[in-house]
């Protein structure tokens, strides 16, 4: 009944091919995009922004970025926090190296020095796959957390060995730095989480993207009928590691501030993405959105009802909060191994014929 | 001989020992790989909570004694008995044969024929679980794990190997923890040897191992199997635990031990044994001897962090499947 595609006549190509085929759908969309950019903005505040919509922006990026690698591609990465951690670093190094440079220009220059650090450490998976691939890719998170740690030029010789976002603005409006209002650092990292969303979901309906899923699916199938592995598994490396670049780039300018490598950027982060695409659905990226959000809200929420109402100590509400992410984890994989965006795209088909049975 | 290549020796013996340890790890990854084709991220955490459980039945804690205080508003905390060790540790076995049983019915038996990759995220999730668990179960501080085992220097390695230098050499530093941890790494490797050559069930291990479909058509039990082969990883556990918790106190750095595992059985191959006791061995050698040699000197040190994946990585190029793994042969 909702979802209904009855009468819903197509009389271009480009109105059938469009992102989302259902009226219903479109206006759903479109709903959403102008509560995110016309209500939410005006009853933010301080709380909300640094405690969920922040970091849920940031880490769908990054969840975005795992996706195109993991998800459509196939291959498993476990060095997130390390290319997080350069798309942090560059963004640092531009901001405190060219001071007149928009901040906007600095976050996407990181997210490519970033995609370059991510084709190099891709290389490998030409060579090898699976397991040994994605044991591989520690080698890129631990060597990377070493360097930026090591590497005092990195850090511009500061005693403490962190890094520090300086002030920056843009129209006028102080994006990072010590005082920035909620509205204005959230409708920054929004913006880009648009834009970025968009690309990624073109991306993966076009040529490119379809071959990686064919590498995905098998890859010396692939290879026979003409996808250029090469080429598709350093194109996937180099695009997911631009997304979590730009994503460690907003992660330390407009959302911590202050870094510090292997507290910030250690295997866990690499563990934190993975389960937000897996919870989310391998392969999808509203699943993407779905997962981060599930994974930043369940510690907030876990938090407020164990601590803030039955008032239990920290150290056994992270336990318990350890425990319950990784019961979820293996739940989702046995009974619904395509993770929130399968349960969505079910919900959808009830929709279509509710109220009728068939 | 100079004191600058005698310190190198000690080093390289150092870093022999270091990779017997690491061997230990890995081979619980092994066994299991080879049994179930399932890579169990959550051994390193098994080690943990082993050595927890361990520790919390030695000096009689009461299990989840945090959270019922937390709940109820009580104090309790020990049972104010102490469990000799050799009965501890029965019962540690017990709870991780229960464990493996436990493993088996809940998640293993719902993921047969899913993608390996799937059965990867599933250990990684239940390596989350275990290690909150662990910790609501026994609390988080660090422990002390005696378990009847000297530690220190070994003074007659020390003074039996003095001679070999001048005036300001004083002998090899070897940790007796160590030596022991060889020998019951050796003794462990041995008897999985023998196991797994000479008994019916180690004959049904290997033949589950070989084809799963075959061993089923013979009237192998794969779920039987499941479960003693995750038995005995847990075991291995519970060794590598005790040797590492009794090295550096039960700590949740322990559960990191599993990814040092990692490059080690990439170097061996995910499929031999023997593989993983080279393999450990190379990498405990060629992280000493890197840091010692290049890393310390040139690089500012702490290079162990990477230099085992590093080592890995470059030697996956060349030989994909390991030193000992079996070929990888692909087809459409």
């Amino acid at each position: 009944m909702i979802y209904r595609e009855v009468g819903d006549f197509k009389t271009t190509y480009r109105a059938d091919g469009q992102t989302f085929p259902i009226r219903f759908d479109r206006w759903r969309y479109y709903a959403v995009l102008l509560v995110a950019f016309a209500v939410v903005p005006f009853i933010i505040n301080d709380y909300w922004l640094n405690a969920v919509l922040l970091p849920f922006l940031i880490y769908s990026i990054a969840a975005i970025g795992l996706n195109i690698l993991t998800g459509y591609c196939g291959q498993v990465s476990l060095g997130t926090g390390g290319f997080m951690a350069v798309g942090a670093y560059s963004c640092y190094k531009l901001m405190t190296g060219f001071p007149d440079l928009n901040i906007m220009i600095c976050v996407l220059v990181s997210g490519i020095i970033t995609a370059l650090v991510g084709m190099l450490f891709g290389l490998p998976s030409l060579r090898i796959k699976g397991f040994y691939l994605a044991v591989a890719t520690l080698a890129a998170q631990f060597f990377l957390v070493w360097m930026f740690n090591k590497v005092a030029w990195f850090y511009n010789y500061s005693a403490s060995g962190q890094i520090n976002a300086p002030e920056r603005t843009m129209f006028g409006y102080k994006i990072t730095g010590a005082e920035t209002s909620a509205p204005v650092t959230y409708l920054f990292c929004l913006v880009l989480v648009v834009i970025l969303a968009i690309v990624a979901r073109n991306l993966t309906r076009g040529h490119l993207g379809r071959s990686w899923m064919a590498i995905r699916d098998m890859d010396i199938a692939a290879e026979i009928i003409g996808v250029n592995p090469l080429k598709a598994k350093l194109t996937a490396f180099g695009i997911s590691s631009f997304y979590i670049g730009v994503a460690g780039a907003l992660l330390f300018a407009v959302y911590l501030g202050a870094v510090e490598v292997g507290e910030v950027f250690g295997i866990q982060k690499s563990f934190l993405v993975l389960f937000m695409i897996i919870i989310g659905g391998l392969g999808s990226i509203f699943g993407s959105f779905a997962g981060a959000a599930f994974m930043v809200l369940l510690p907030v929420l876990l938090k407020n009802v164990l601590v803030g109402t039955l008032g239990w100590p920290t150290d056994i509400a992270t336990h318990l909060e350890f425990a319950i992410v990784g019961a979820l984890i293996v739940m989702f994989l046995i009974l619904e191994p395509h993770g929130l965006a399968q349960l969505w795209r079910i919900v959808k088909e009830k929709l279509r014929l509710w109220p009728f049975p068939h | 001989m100079s004191a600058d290549f005698l310190f190198g020796v000690e080093v390289l013996l150092n870093g022999l020992m270091a990779g017997v340890m690491y061997s230990l790890v890995a081979l619980g990854f092994v066994l299991i790989f080879k049994a179930s084709g399932i890579f169990n991220y959550a051994q390193g955490v098994m080690a943990l909570f082993a050595a927890q459980t361990l520790v919390g039945i030695q000096t009689g804690l009461i299990p989840f004694s945090h959270l019922i205080n937390a709940m109820l508003g009580t104090k309790i905390h020990h049972f104010g008995w102490n469990v000799p060790t050799f009965i501890a540790i029965l019962i540690t076995i017990g709870i991780m044969v229960l464990f493996a049983i436990i493993v088996e019915k809940l998640i293993l038996k719902h993921l047969v024929n899913q993608e390996p990759i799937i059965l990867f995220m599933a250990t990684i999730g239940l390596a989350y679980f275990l290690e909150g668990f662990g910790d609501l179960m026994w609390g988080a501080e660090i422990k002390k794990l005696d378990v009847g085992i000297p530690q220190g220097g070994n003074l007659w390695i020390e003074e039996s190997t003095a001679f070999l230098g001048g005036d300001d050499f004083y002998g090899f530093y070897l940790d007796t923890l160590d030596i022991y941890a060889t020998v019951i790494a050796v003794i462990l490797v041995a008897s999985l040897i023998l196991f797994s050559q000479y008994t019916k069930t180690g004959r049904a291990l290997r033949a589950v191992a070989d084809d799963h479909q075959a061993a089923l058509s013979v009237g192998i039990s794969l779920r039987t199997i499941w479960v003693i082969v995750w038995s005995i990883a847990g075991f291995v556990a519970l060794v590598a635990g005790v040797m590492w918790g009794a090295k550096s106190g039960v700590q949740f750095s322990l559960s990191l031990i599993a990814l040092k595992a990692l490059p080690v059985l990439m170097l061996g191959g995910f499929t031999s044994i023997p593989g993983a006791i080279i393999g450990g061995l190379i990498i405990g050698v060629g992280e000493k001897l890197f840091e010692f040699l290049i890393g310390a000197p040139f690089l500012g040190g702490a290079t162990e962090n990477w230099f085992a994946y590093m080592l890995a990585l470059v030697f996956l190029i060349f030989r994909p499947q390991g030193l000992f793994g079996e070929k990888i042969i692909e087809r459409v």
